[in-house]
C-alpha cells in the first residue's frame, strides 16, 4: 500500500467525519426547534431513534463488500485515530454508558473497580498483545492460536471460547437494545429488540467488518456527545465550570459535608433522618418476626396471616368513616400476601434486606472499602482487586476487541491506535464519575429537603414511569424529603440526567440514542466476531480449505443471520441480570484466552499440549466456580477465599497460567518452524518475513 | 532463520521497556488501591487522594503509559531497522 494513497483516504475521512459531526449537531438543533414549536415528546423519541437508526443502516450499505480482506479485517487500512473511536464504540457497551455512573453513585469508591478495569486492561493490550497480533495478520483470535501452536485442537478450543464469551456478552447488549427501544418509543420489548437487530443485521451482514468499522466510529461521535453535553450542563449548573472532571472536586467535598449533616442527629435534619431509619428498622424487625414465625409454625402461620388481613379488609368496609386509601392499602395488602411458603420467604427476606439497608446511615461516597469492621473492609479490598485485576485481564482477552487490531496498515498504527483507543475510552470513563458525584449532589441538596407537594418536576416524571428507578414516599409523614425515603434505580442516573440538569427533552432522547448506539456498537463487533470464528476458522480451515471466496462470504454471512436471530431468541426469554451476564463475559474471557496468548507470544517454549491444557483447565475453572456460587444457578455452595462470584476469572487466570507452563515443561518444545512463527510475531519488520498468504 | 545480535538486543530493550511500564501500571493500580484507606486524609485538588487516584489520575497515567510505549517503540523499531518500511 502506498503512503499518498493511504494519507490521502485519512484526509478523506476525517473530512467525511467533520461533515457527519457537524450534520448531526445540526439535526439535534433542527429537532430542539421542532421542540419549541410543539412537536410531542414521543414523536421526537420516534425521529431520533428512526433517523439514527436508518443512518448506521445507510452506512452499511455503502460499506457493503464482497472482498475477504475487506468483509474480515476492513482491508487493513484503518488509520489509528479512526480504529480507536472504533474500538471506543466496539468496547463502550449499554453497561458502559447507562450502568456506570449508577454503580458509581449507589457504591461510591468501590464502584470505580469497573472504571479501572475497564481502562487499565488497554495498557496489557497495548504492551503484550496488539503489535504483536497485527504483525501476525491473520483473520481471528483463534488464527493465532491455531498458527502458533500448530494444529486445530488449540483452534477449536480458542472458536468455543470465542463463541462462548461473544455470545453471553452479546446477549446483555441485546438486552440493552431492547430496554431502551422500548422505553423511549413505546414499542414492547420484543419489537425493540428486532427493530435493533435489524440494523446491527443491514450493517453488519452487507459489509463485515468494514461497515462495523465505519458505523462504529459514527456511534462513537454520537455516544460520547450524547454522554458528555448532559454532564457538562450540569456541571455548569452546580460549579458554574464546563469542565465536569475538574468541578467536581469541590462538589465531592460538599457531598461528604451532607453526608456527616444527613448522619449526625444532633441536626435537625440528621433528626428527620435518624427517625425514618428507625421506622425501617422496626419494619424489618417485624419482617424477621414473620419469618420466625412461618419457620415455627410453618404454613398454618401463613393461612392465619391471611386471615388476619382478610379481617382487616371487612373490619374496614363495615366503617362508614373509612379513608378509600387505607381500604385500597389493606385490599392490596391481601392481594399481594405469598401463596405458599416457598414464595413468603423469598419475599419476606427480600423485604427485610430492603429495609435493613434503608436503616443503615448514608454511606460515604469517597470512602474507599466502607465497613462496620477490619474483617469487612479487608474482605472489600480484596475483592476490589480482584474484580479489577478480572476485569483488565477480560479487557485483554476479549476477541471482539483484539480483532480490532488486525484492520490497522501497521504494527506501528496498531500501538498508536491502542493509545486513541484508550484516550476515546477515557474521555467517558473520566466524565462518569463526575457525573454519579453532581447528581448526588443535586440529589442530597436538592430533592433532600423539598416538600412532598413541590418535588423537582424530573423526580415525578421518574417515579410514575418506573417505581424501581425512582422511588419517592414519605415515610415519616412530615412532608418532607429524607434521604432515607428516596429509592434510586441506577440506570436513572444516566437516564435523568438531561431533567435533573433542566435541559428539555431533545437532550433525552440524544442520550436514548446515545445508550442505543453504545449497546447497537457492541453488538455489532461481537455478532461479527461469532460469525467469523464459524466461517473462517471452522469452515474455511478445518472442513473445506479450498472453498472459493465467494462461498466463504455467502457461509460467513449466512451464519450471521443465524447467529442474530438465535441471538434476539435468547434475549427475548429474559435470562437474567445484565451484570452478571457482562462480569460472566470477562472472567471466561480471561481465563481462557490471555494465559495461553500471552505465553504464546512472550514464551517460545510454550507448545500445544500447555496451550491445550492452560485454556481448557482456566475454563473449566471459571465456569465452574460462577456455576457453584452465583445464586441463578442455585448451588450456593461456600466461597473460595470469599471471592465473589463475579470475579471467578481470577482462579480461572491462575489455573491457565500453571496449565499454560506445566503442560509445556513436561512435553517436547515446540517445533522449529512455530519458533520461527515467534520471532516473526515479534519484530514489526525482518527480512526473513512471511507473507500471509491470504492476504 | 537466523537472528542477529542486534535483533536480539531490540527485544531485550523491548522487554526492559514492557516490564517497567507494566511495574508502573501495577504500582499505580494494585499497590495504590491497596492502600486506599490511608491515603484518604491526603487531598488533592480538592479530592481525597485516593478517589482522585481511582478516578482520574490512574486513568491518565496509563494513557500516557500506552502513548510513551508507541513513541518509544516506533524510535526503537528505527534505531534497530525492524520498522516497517512501506508505509
Amino acid at each position: 500500500m502506498a503512503a499518498p494513497g493511504q494519507s490521502r483516504f485519512v484526509s478523506q475521512l476525517k473530512r467525511y467525519y467533520a461533515l457527519y459531526t457537524g450534520g448531526f449537531i445540526g439535526f439535534v438543533v433542527l429537532l430542539s426547534i421542532l421542540e419549541q414549536m410543539g412537536v410531542p415528546n414521543k414523536m421526537l423519541g420516534y425521529i431520533f431513534l428512526g433517523v439514527t437508526v436508518l443512518l448506521y443502516a445507510g452506512i452499511g450499505i455503502l460499506s457493503r463488500t464482497s472482498d475477504v480482506a475487506e468483509y474480515y479485517v476492513a482491508g487493513r487500512r484503518v488509520p489509528a485515530f479512526f480504529n480507536g473511536m472504533a474500538v471506543g464504540a466496539d468496547w463502550m457497551s449499554a453497561a458502559s454508558f447507562i450502568g456506570l455512573a449508577g454503580t458509581l453513585y449507589l457504591s461510591g469508591y468501590d464502584g470505580l473497580a469497573f472504571v479501572l478495569g475497564w481502562t487499565g486492561g488497554f495498557v496489557l493490550v497495548a504492551l503484550l498483545l496488539a503489535p504483536y497480533l497485527r504483525k501476525f495478520g491473520q483473520y481471528t483470535i483463534p488464527d493465532f492460536l491455531g498458527a502458533r501452536y500448530g494444529g486445530n485442537i488449540p483452534r477449536t478450543i480458542g472458536v468455543l471460547a470465542a463463541i462462548l464469551c461473544s455470545f453471553t456478552y452479546v446477549i446483555a447488549q441485546i438486552y440493552g437494545v431492547g430496554l431502551i427501544t422500548s422505553r423511549f418509543t413505546g414499542l414492547d420489548f420484543g419489537t425493540g429488540v428486532f427493530v435493533g437487530l435489524g440494523s446491527i443485521l443491514v450493517c453488519s451482514f452487507l459489509g463485515g467488518m468494514r461497515a462495523v468499522t465505519w458505523t462504529q466510529v459514527a456511534q462513537y461521535v454520537i455516544l460520547i456527545l450524547a454522554y458528555m453535553i448532559p454532564v457538562i450542563w450540569l456541571s455548569v449548573k452546580h460549579t458554574g465550570n464546563p469542565i465536569p472532571q475538574i468541578a467536581y472536586g469541590y462538589v465531592l467535598e460538599k457531598v461528604t459535608a451532607r453526608e456527616q449533616v444527613l448522619n449526625d442527629p444532633s441536626t435537625p435534619e440528621g433528626a428527620r433522618e435518624a427517625e425514618v431509619r428507625s421506622i425501617f428498622r422496626q419494619r424489618e424487625k417485624t419482617v424477621r418476626d414473620h419469618l420466625k414465625a412461618l419457620d415455627a409454625e410453618g404454613e398454618s402461620y401463613l393461612a392465619s396471616e391471611k386471615a388476619r388481613l382478610v379481617k382487616t379488609v371487612a373490619d374496614l368496609q363495615s366503617r362508614h368513616d373509612t379513608d378509600p386509601k387505607v381500604l385500597a392499602a389493606a385490599n392490596r395488602a391481601v392481594a399481594d400476601f405469598p401463596a405458599d411458603a416457598a414464595t413468603a420467604r423469598k419475599k419476606w427476606r427480600r423485604e427485610a434486606e430492603a429495609d435493613r439497608e434503608k436503616s443503615g446511615p448514608v454511606m460515604a461516597h469517597a470512602e474507599p472499602f466502607a465497613g462496620p469492621d477490619e474483617a469487612t473492609r479487608d474482605n472489600k479490598r480484596k475483592n476490589f482487586m480482584a474484580l479489577v485485576l478480572c476485569l483488565m485481564v477480560g479487557t485483554a482477552a476479549l476477541p471482539h476487541i483484539l480483532m480490532r487490531f488486525y484492520t490497522t496498515t501497521s504494527v506501528r498504527e496498531a500501538r498508536h491506535s491502542v493509545f486513541w483507543s484508550l484516550f476515546f475510552i477515557s474521555l467517558l470513563y473520566l466524565t462518569a464519575p463526575a457525573l454519579a458525584v453532581l447528581a448526588k449532589y443535586d440529589v442530597y441538596t436538592l430533592l433532600v429537603g423539598s416538600s412532598f407537594s413541590e418535588l423537582p418536576s424530573w423526580v415525578s416524571a421518574w417515579a410514575s414511569v418506573d417505581k424501581t428507578l425512582m422511588n419517592v414516599t414519605d415515610i415519616n409523614h412530615d412532608g418532607i424529603v429524607q434521604l432515607a425515603e428516596v429509592t434510586i434505580g441506577g440506570d436513572l442516573i444516566v437516564l435523568a440526567t438531561p431533567e435533573i440538569a433542566g435541559l428539555p427533552y431533545v437532550i433525552t432522547a440524544l442520550v436514548a440514542a446515545g445508550g442505543l448506539a453504545a449497546a447497537l456498537s457492541t453488538a455489532d463487533g461481537l455478532m461479527l466476531t461469532i460469525s467469523n470464528s464459524l466461517s473462517h476458522d471452522v469452515y474455511y480451515k478445518m472442513i473445506d480449505p479450498k472453498a472459493p471466496t465467494g462461498r466463504r462470504l455467502f457461509i460467513a454471512k449466512a451464519l450471521l443471520l443465524g447467529v442474530a436471530v438465535f441471538a434476539a431468541y435468547i434475549t427475548s426469554l429474559k435470562p437474567g441480570h445484565i451484570l452478571f451476564l457482562v462480569g460472566a463475559a470477562f472472567s471466561l474471557a480471561a481465563s481462557a484466552f490471555f494465559p495461553a496468548l500471552a505465553l504464546g507470544i512472550f514464551w517460545k517454549r510454550a507448545n500445544k499440549t500447555g496451550a491445550v491444557l492452560g485454556m481448557l483447565g482456566g475454563l473449566f475453572t471459571c465456569m465452574f466456580y460462577m456455576y457453584i456460587t452465583y445464586p441463578f444457578f442455585g448451588v450456593n455452595a461456600p466461597l473460595w477465599w470469599d471471592i465473589d462470584p463475579i470475579s471467578a476469572g481470577i482462579f480461572g487466570i491462575l489455573v491457565g497460567f500453571v496449565g499454560v507452563i506445566a503442560g509445556s515443561l513436561l512435553t517436547a518444545a515446540p517445533g522449529k518452524d512455530l519458533q520461527n512463527l515467534v520471532d516473526q510475531v515479534r519484530y514489526p519488520s525482518l527480512d526473513s518475513d512471511f507473507k500471509p498468504k491470504d492476504y | 532463520m537466523q537472528l542477529k545480535d542486534r535483533h536480539k538486543q531490540y527485544w531485550r530493550q523491548n522487554l526492559h521497556l514492557t516490564g517497567v511500564l507494566l511495574a508502573i501500571w501495577f504500582v499505580v493500580t494494585f499497590v495504590v488501591g491497596w492502600f486506599a484507606r490511608d491515603l484518604q486524609s491526603v487531598t488533592f485538588l480538592g479530592f481525597p487522594l485516593s478517589f482522585y487516584m481511582s478516578a482520574q489520575g490512574a486513568l491518565l497515567i496509563y494513557v500516557a503509559l500506552v502513548g510513551y510505549y508507541a513513541y518509544r517503540m516506533d524510535k526503537l523499531d528505527r534505531e534497530y531497522e525492524v520498522h516497517e518500511r512501506d508505509q
